[in-house]
């Protein structure tokens, strides 16, 4: 579980979250949907302690995030990261790049990691690009290798930072089916989106993020046909 | 009218001295490299991450090293230390001279391959749960390498021209080397036209050599 208490976080002066309260559950999809500046996307680094807090905590399986002891290092061996610029390692190939980190952070043997990289490559559908570098595949090539190279960690979490955003609308599609194929086998997903349909058939529940603070939090039906708050309407309507 | 008659004679006589001597070239050059590779990479770090003194001396070492003139920074390593009683050999001189100035310039164009990666490898690498120094070793160098590499090239090159400053600090290398025959029979122009030819040989050496590791070892 995922348990995040009164949590403030500033840029310099710029106040970005300003006491988030949420939690999520095992197995749970949840979406974060929002303007642009909202705190979608610092709320995720935050979670996997890749930017400090200035207030509040963040728990993940009990283990305070923020804490000066806690070794980040183990603990986001728990908690994957796909990015909105999928970052692949443009000098490694496919292969290379999902079996590096389980050979040197898990110590895994190579060839196990390999073994672990080609199958998690497969469940992506890149089952035929193992030994082809970045460069040679498209965005939403790109986007999947960076989700298997996040589940070869073997996560109990997925933290998806707008995963489609950055895709031509004809690669948006194939990102989000990996995606969904995630949720169904049972992943619990923290997927800032803007995606609506995604967010609506995929997710267990939807947080509308305003101004850095949850302005409203409830199950898909009732964000999408029946918001409560003034703010959540004005969203959905331009985005719609 | 031109009345001057060439001779090549001496030359090719003293031709295998002349080898030597570029090798001398050649492996005080290298030393330099591989020291100022060392130290520019420790330079270009302490800019982008250093603070108070390490950031400052860095700079200086930086500024010092590419705005004033090689051969000066070869006399203060041999005269200026000299003066204040602080005597080395002229090969010492010769490799600190060139090692502090190719340091400075390699700092800098380490530096700039640094900044030429994203942040967000560092992060994506991070949020895999590698270490800092993992993150570096095994993401950000391999790619700065692949930036740095041909500038890299071209300031070995450079160092092994530079080494020839040598010669005025009494160091025989291969430009001392031709210097002290050619004022022994004469023979300047003949001299310096044959070392001119090996230094060009060694250059395309060097070049074609890179050239074949660059293929071997960046492969996207």
């Amino acid at each position: 579980m995922i348990r995040i208490d009164g949590l403030h976080k500033y840029f310099g002066d710029l106040h970005v979250l300003r006491g988030i309260d949420l939690e999520v559950q095992k197995g749970e999809v949840l979406s974060v949907i929002g303007a642009s500046g909202s705190g979608k996307s610092t709320l995720l680094y935050c979670i996997n302690g890749i930017e400090p807090v200035q207030q509040g905590s963040v728990l993940v399986d009990g283990i305070d995030v923020h804490a000066k002891t806690t070794d980040l290092n183990r603990l986001r061996q728990r908690l994957g990261m796909v990015f909105q610029q999928w970052n692949s390692f443009p000098h490694l190939t496919a292969i290379q790049n999902v079996a590096l980190a389980p050979q040197i952070v898990k110590k895994m043997s190579k060839s196990e990691a390999m073994e672990v990289a080609a199958k998690q490559l497969e469940h992506v559908g890149l089952g035929d690009k193992l030994n082809v570098f970045p460069n040679a595949l498209s965005g939403g090539q790109q986007q999947r290798l960076a989700i298997a190279r996040a589940l070869a960690m073997d996560p109990q979490y997925m933290l998806f930072d707008e995963a489609t955003s950055a895709l031509d609308p004809e690669l948006v599609g194939e990102v989000l089916d990996t995606m969904r194929v995630l949720a169904e086998e049972g992943m619990t997903m923290i997927c800032v989106t803007h995606e609506m349909g995604f967010a609506r058939d995929v997710s267990d529940r939807v947080a509308y993020f305003h101004e850095g603070i949850v302005e409203e939090i409830g199950s898909p039906e009732q964000i999408f046909s029946d918001p409560k708050s003034e703010q959540t309407k004005k969203f959905l309507a331009k985005v719609r | 009218m031109f009345e001057y008659n060439f001779h090549w004679r001496p030359v090719f006589r003293s031709l295998p001295d002349l080898l030597e001597a570029s090798l001398t070239t050649l492996q005080v050059a290298s030393l330099a490299m591989l020291l100022g590779i060392i130290i520019g990479f420790i330079l270009a770090v302490s800019r982008l991450r250093g603070s108070g003194s390490i950031y400052w001396i860095a700079t200086a070492w930086v500024e010092l090293a590419r705005n004033t003139p090689a051969l000066f920074q070869l006399f203060f390593f041999g005269f200026g230390l000299g003066a204040l009683g602080i005597h080395f050999s002229p090969y010492v001189i010769v490799l600190a001279g060139l090692t502090f100035n190719t340091a400075g310039y390699l700092g800098e164009n380490f530096r700039g391959g640094f900044e030429a990666i994203p942040s967000t490898q560092l992060r994506a690498a991070r949020s895999l749960g590698m270490n800092s120094w993992q993150a570096y070793t095994r993401i950000l160098i391999p790619q700065v390498m692949r930036i740095v590499y041909y500038p890299m090239t071209n300031q070995f090159v450079w160092v092994v021209l530079m080494s020839s400053l040598g010669m005025l600090v009494g160091y025989r290398e291969l430009t001392g080397e031709t210097q002290f025959f050619a004022s022994k029979t004469y023979r300047i122009f003949e001299y310096f036209a044959v070392t001119a030819v090996i230094y060009y040989v060694m250059v395309k050496i060097i070049l074609g050599l890179s050239k074949l590791f660059a293929s071997r070892f960046f492969r996207y």
